[in-house]
C-alpha cells in the first residue's frame, strides 16, 4: 500500500469558500471601465436566403456604437474539427436554423443594444427546411450546405474482424432499434464573455469556456490577430458538460466589436439563446445486431447509426466516430462493424455532451444484452461477467485496457445492491436492472492535427519558500480540476495542500487543451506532477550541495525534509534562514528541517526556482481511419444497479435506488470522485426519464426554458450508493484516470432494464415518459 | 421615470433610483454591486437568484425592485459573519456540496430559510425546500447531506 499525505483524501475544494460566500467571480460578473454591451440578431427562420440587410436605422439609434454583419466580418470559416470548418461569424448568404447569427450591435447599455437589434431589417426568401434526418436525406431535398451531398455531413465505415462470417457461428442473433432525443447541456450559467482589444493590439477575452486553448486558436485564425497577442481567460465557469468546449460566434463577436470600437465589449446569452446555440447531445438512431453462442459468449456486433447533427459540424466528426468506437468494450468482442451517418438538419447544432457520442449507443446495447441474457436464461450479471474484459485486454478496435476494474465494479454493485436477493423476486411494479460502460481518460489526439503537448504546467516557489504558485492553462468548470491539480502538485513536491496556490484557465499560463473528454486529471495531472517533481529535485539539489548529502538520501514529505540515513545537523542552515527573516513571526522551530527553509536556501542560491512539466500521450491505438477517436491512454469504467417503481395505472416511474461503482484508477480526491458519479447519474436519469428538446413546426425550440425543459430536481434524484474502485492505471499520474463521463454510461440502460424487470415492457425510445410506458403496457395487454 | 426606493440589504440601508421595469436581481447586482446573486434564467425557473426577502426565499428575478421597496433582504454576501462562515456554508465546504458553484448562493439561501423555520428538517423536507433550486453538477445528494449536517451542528 502506497502512502500519501495529500492525495486519496477528502480535502475541501480550493474554491469552495469563494463559491459558498458569493465571492467567486463568473464571466457575467465582470465589467470594465467604458464597457459596451453587445447583442446578436438571430434568424427567425430555419432555412432562408438572406436577400438584403438594412442596418441604417439601427446605426442611427443614439447610444449605438457599431453594427456589424457578414459584410464587415471575417469570411474565414471556423468550427471544431479542421476537416469540417463550416461556420462563419455571421451568415453570409443564408441562415440554416432558428437562431443562426446574422448581425451584432455594440451599444452603451443592453437595452439600447436590444433596441438596435430590433431595428435591423432583413429580407429573407424562405427555403424548404428539414427538422428531422429522414426529410433531410430524401431524394431531391435542398442542400443545407453545398459541401454535404444528400445532407450527409460525414460517414464512417469500420469493420474489425469479419462480422458476416462471425454471425454464421452464432447460435442466437437479434436486432433492435433505439432512439434518444436531443438533450440540452442545461448548465446553470449561460455563456458570457467580455473582450478587450487594447491600443497595442493585444486581444483579451474573458469567457465561460471549457477550452481556452481552442478558443484562442480560433480567435487568432478568424480575426487575424497573431496567436501570441490573443489571451483567453476563463473565470469561474458555472458548468459546461461539453457544449462550452468550442469557440462560438458570441466570443468572436465580442472580440470583433471591441476591435471595431476600441472599447471593451460584454455579451451574455439569455436562457433561450443557450438552447438555440445548443452544441449539446445529438439525436442518435441506432440499429444493433448482436450475435452470441448459446453458452453466452459474445461473438459479433453490427451497429448502424444515423445522427441528427443540426445545422453545422461542431464536434460532430468526433461524435460520429464515438457512436461506434465506444461499443464493444468492456466486453471481449472479436467482431464489430460500424456504419455511421451524420446528417445535417435545420435545427440547432449538436456537439459534445457528457459521455460524448456513446451514451445512446450504450443504452441501446446494454438493453439488448439484457434481452439476450434472458433468451439464454442467464442472469444479466453473470452474462456480463462471462464476457468481461480485464486489465491488459485489447479491444478489436485497438483500445488498450491498461487497467480495467470492470469485473470489480460489476461485482461491487451486484453485492452492494443485494442483486441476488432482488432480481426476479420483487413484486410486480418494482424492478431492478444492471448495466456497464466505459469511457476515455482524455482523447489520445488533439482536435487539430499536431504534435503539440496536451498539457503544460509550471510551478514557481515564492522567495520565502512558503508558497508554491502553480500555473496551468487547464479549465476548472466545476468538475474540480483546480483542486485535483493542487493536490497532485502538493503530493509531488511533498508539501501541504494549503501551501499550493493555483492559477489556471489562462492561455498565458501555458498550453492545455481544456476540460473535455475527461482528460484533465490524467493529462494536466501528469504535467503538474512532473513540474512538482522538478521543483522537488531542484530544492533537494541545492540542499545536497549545502549539506553535502546525496540527493537520493533525502526526500520531502508533508512539508518536511526527510533524511533517510538518520539525523543530519542542519543548525547552520536554520540560523541562516532565521537571520534572513529577522523580525518575522513565523520562524521555523522543531527538530525537522522544513520545506520552507530548504526552499528559501534554494532561492538564495538560484534566484528563480521554477519547475516545469509537459505531457503528451505517446503513440496510441490502431492505424485504421478514425483510430484517433476513442483512443486514450486509459479507460475508466462503471457498473450500475438501479431499482425502480412503476405505477401500473399511470406509467409513472420512480427511481428508488441507484448503486454505482466506478473505476477511476486511483481517487485523487474521494469526495470529488463521488460528486462526479452522483452528477453523472443525475444527468443520465434526466435523459432517461424526461429531457427532450422539442421544436415547433417552424423549427424553433419550443421548450427553451428550464421550466419546460425539465432537468432533475432534488425531488427527482434518489440517494446514490457510490463505490470507488481503484485499479492503479499505469498511464495515469499516481494511477488516476477518468470519472467525469464514464459514470453516465450505464445509467440509462440500467433504468431501462429495471423498468422491464418491473413491468415487462421494453422501451426503445427515450425519454421513458409515463405515456410511453402506458402505451407499451396497453400494447402488451392486447397481445 | 426612475423611482427612489429603500432596501435594507444584509442589514445595510440603501437608497437607490431604479427604473420601474428593473428586477430585484438587476438592482442587487448592478446598482449595489452584490454579484453573489446569480442569474441563470431570468424567469424564475432555476433558483440561482434566490434571496431571502422579509423572511421568505424568493426568486429575485421575478420581483421588481420597486416591489421590494422597504423590504429587508439577505443575499449570499450577508450569510457569513465577517470571516466566519455560517454553519450551512461550513457544511457545504466540508461535505462536497459545491461543484461549479453557480447554484450555490441560491441553494444556501433556500436552505437557510428552511433551517430558520425548521431546526429538524427531514431529508424529504430538505429536498422539498431545495426543489426550486436547480443544480446540474452534484445530483443534489451532497447538498442535502450538508444541509442535514448543518442543521444538526446548529443545535450543538
Amino acid at each position: 500500500m502506497k502512502e500519501f499525505n495529500v492525495i486519496n483524501s477528502r480535502v475541501p475544494r480550493v474554491d469552495a469558500r469563494a463559491k459558498v460566500t458569493g465571492d467567486a467571480r463568473y464571466t457575467a460578473d465582470l465589467s470594465m471601465p467604458n464597457m459596451l454591451y453587445g447583442a446578436l440578431l438571430q434568424s427567425p427562420h430555419a432555412h432562408a436566403k438572406i436577400l438584403n440587410i438594412d442596418t441604417s436605422a439601427a446605426k442611427k439609434l443614439i447610444g449605438v456604437k457599431e453594427v456589424v454583419t457578414a459584410k464587415e466580418a471575417s469570411p474565414i470559416k471556423f468550427g471544431l474539427s479542421p476537416a469540417r470548418y463550416d461556420e462563419m461569424m455571421f451568415c453570409m448568404e443564408k441562415v440554416r436554423y432558428v437562431g443562426d447569427e446574422i448581425a451584432a450591435v455594440a451599444a452603451v447599455d443592453p437595452d439600447t443594444a436590444m433596441e438596435a437589434i430590433s431595428l435591423i431589417k432583413v429580407d429573407y426568401e424562405e427555403l424548404p427546411a428539414y427538422f428531422n434526418i429522414f426529410d433531410a436525406m430524401k431524394e431531391g431535398a435542398m442542400l443545407i450546405h453545398d459541401d454535404y451531398p444528400g445532407n450527409i455531413n460525414a460517414e464512417v465505415h469500420q469493420e474489425f474482424g469479419n462480422v458476416e462470417e462471425a454471425f454464421k457461428q452464432c447460435d442466437y442473433i437479434r436486432t433492435d432499434k433505439f432512439v434518444n432525443k436531443k438533450q440540452d447541456g442545461a448548465f446553470i450559467e449561460p455563456q458570457a464573455c467580455l473582450a478587450n482589444y487594447d491600443m497595442d493590439g493585444n486581444l483579451i477575452l474573458y469567457s465561460s469556456t471549457q477550452a481556452p486553448h481552442y478558443v484562442q486558436r480560433i480567435l487568432s485564425m478568424v480575426l487575424n490577430v497573431p496567436i501570441g497577442k490573443v489571451r483567453v481567460v476563463k473565470p469561474y465557469v458555472g458548468g459546461g458538460f461539453g457544449p462550452k468546449a468550442s469557440a462560438s460566434t458570441l466570443e468572436l463577436t465580442a472580440c470583433f466589436l471591441s476591435m471595431k470600437t476600441g472599447r471593451p465589449v460584454k455579451m451574455v446569452f439569455n436562457r433561450e439563446q443557450v438552447f438555440m446555440h445548443s452544441r449539446a447531445r445529438h439525436q442518435f438512431f441506432h440499429e444493433l445486431t448482436t450475435g452470441v453462442k448459446k453458452d453466452g459468449t459474445l461473438v459479433a456486433l453490427k451497429n448502424t447509426c444515423y445522427l441528427d447533427g443540426g445545422a453545422y459540424s461542431s464536434f460532430g466528426i468526433a461524435t460520429i466516430y464515438y457512436a461506434g468506437s465506444l461499443l464493444g468494450a468492456p466486453y471481449k468482442l472479436p467482431n464489430m462493424k460500424y456504419d455511421g451517418y451524420r446528417v445535417c438538419t435545420n435545427t440547432p447544432t449538436c456537439g459534445a455532451q457528457r459521455g460524448h457520442g456513446g451514451v445512446a449507443a450504450r443504452a441501446a446495447w446494454e438493453q439488448q444484452l439484457d434481452i439476450i441474457a434472458e433468451e439464454l436464461k442467464m442472469d444479466p450479471v453473470e452474462f456480463r461477467l462471462k464476457n468481461i474484459m480485464q486489465r491488459g485486454d485489447v479491444t478489436c478496435n485497438d483500445f488498450n485496457m491498461s487497467s480495467l476494474g470492470m469485473k470489480e465494479c460489476l461485482e461491487a454493485v451486484r453485492d452492494g445492491s443485494e442483486w441476488g436477493k432482488k432480481k426476479g423476486k420483487l413484486p410486480k411494479g418494482k424492478g431492478i436492472g444492471v448495466a456497464c460502460g466505459f469511457f476515455v481518460s482524455g482523447a489520445g489526439y488533439p482536435i487539430y492535427r499536431s504534435d503539440t503537448f496536451h498539457s503544460t504546467a509550471m510551478i514557481k516557489l515564492s522567495e520565502d519558500g512558503g508558497t508554491a504558485d502553480l500555473y496551468t492553462a487547464s479549465a476548472e468548470i466545476g468538475q474540480g480540476s483546480d483542486t485535483i491539480l493542487s493536490m497532485i502538485a502538493a503530493e509531488a513536491m511533498g508539501i501541504r495542500y494549503e501551501n499550493v496556490k493555483i492559477h489556471s484557465g489562462d492561455t498565458d499560463f501555458g498550453v492545455d487543451l481544456g476540460a473535455y473528454s475527461s482528460r484533465q486529471t490524467l493529462m494536466s495531472g501528469h504535467a503538474v506532477k512532473m513540474a512538482g517533481e522538478d521543483v522537488k529535485r531542484q530544492v533537494l539539489g541545492v540542499l545536497s550541495n549545502t549539506l553535502k548529502i546525496p540527493i537520493e538520501d533525502m526526500d520531502i514529505k508533508d512539508g518536511f525534509i526527510i533524511f533517510k540515513k538518520g539525523n543530519v545537523d542542519f543548525s547552520g542552515l536554520r540560523s541562516y534562514y532565521i537571520k534572513e527573516h529577522r523580525g518575522w513571526t513565523d520562524q521555523p522551530a522543531g527538530d525537522k528541517l522544513t520545506f520552507k527553509e530548504a526552499a528559501r536556501i534554494a532561492y538564495l542560491e538560484k534566484g528563480v526556482v521554477v519547475g516545469g512539466g509537459a505531457y503528451k500521450p505517446g503513440e496510441l491505438g490502431g492505424k485504421y481511419k478514425g483510430a484517433t477517436v476513442g483512443t486514450s491512454p486509459a479507460y475508466g469504467c462503471s457498473a450500475q444497479v438501479v431499482e425502480v417503481t412503476v405505477d401500473m395505472e399511470t406509467g409513472k416511474i420512480t427511481v428508488d435506488n441507484m448503486t454505482d461503482a466506478h473505476d477511476c484508477g486511483f481517487a485523487i480526491n474521494r469526495t470529488n470522485v463521488e460528486g462526479q458519479m452522483q452528477g453523472s447519474l443525475s444527468m443520465g436519469l434526466g435523459e432517461a426519464l424526461f429531457e427532450e428538446v422539442k421544436f415547433d413546426p417552424n423549427g424553433k425550440v419550443a421548450n427553451a426554458t428550464l421550466g419546460e425543459y425539465r432537468i432533475p430536481t432534488a425531488l427527482d434524484m434518489p440517494n446514490v450508493k457510490t463505490i470507488i474502485v481503484e485499479s492503479d492505471e499505469p498511464n495515469g499520474p499516481f494511477g488516476a484516470k477518468e470519472v467525469g463521463e464514464g459514470a453516465i454510461m450505464p445509467t440509462i440502460p440500467a433504468i431501462l432494464n429495471a423498468v422491464y424487470d418491473a413491468v415487462g415492457v421494453r422501451i426503445n425510445e427515450l425519454p421513458i415518459t409515463s405515456e410511453r410506458i402506458f402505451m407499451a403496457l396497453k400494447d402488451k395487454e392486447k397481445k | 421615470m426612475k423611482q427612489i426606493i429603500t432596501l435594507t440589504v444584509n442589514k445595510e440601508i440603501y437608497e437607490i433610483a431604479v427604473a420601474p421595469n428593473r428586477t430585484l436581481t438587476q438592482a442587487l447586482r448592478e446598482d449595489l454591486n452584490l454579484l453573489g446573486t446569480k442569474e441563470g434564467c431570468g424567469i424564475g425557473d432555476c433558483g440561482a437568484c434566490t434571496v431571502i426577502l422579509d423572511g421568505r426565499p424568493v426568486n429575485s428575478c421575478l420581483i421588481l425592485a420597486v416591489q421590494a421597496n422597504g423590504s429587508e433582504i439577505t443575499t449570499i454576501e450577508g450569510v457569513a459573519n465577517g470571516r466566519d462562515l455560517h454553519p450551512l456554508q461550513e457544511a457545504f465546504v466540508e461535505h462536497g456540496a459545491i461543484q461549479c458553484g453557480f447554484c450555490t448562493p441560491g441553494m444556501v439561501l433556500s436552505a437557510k430559510s428552511l433551517i430558520e423555520k425548521n431546526q429538524n428538517p427531514t431529508e424529504l423536507e430538505i429536498r422539498e425546500a431545495l426543489s426550486g433550486n436547480l443544480c446540474r453538477c452534484t445530483g443534489y445528494q451532497k447538498i442535502v447531506e450538508a444541509v442535514k449536517i448543518a442543521s444538526e451542528n446548529m443545535k450543538k
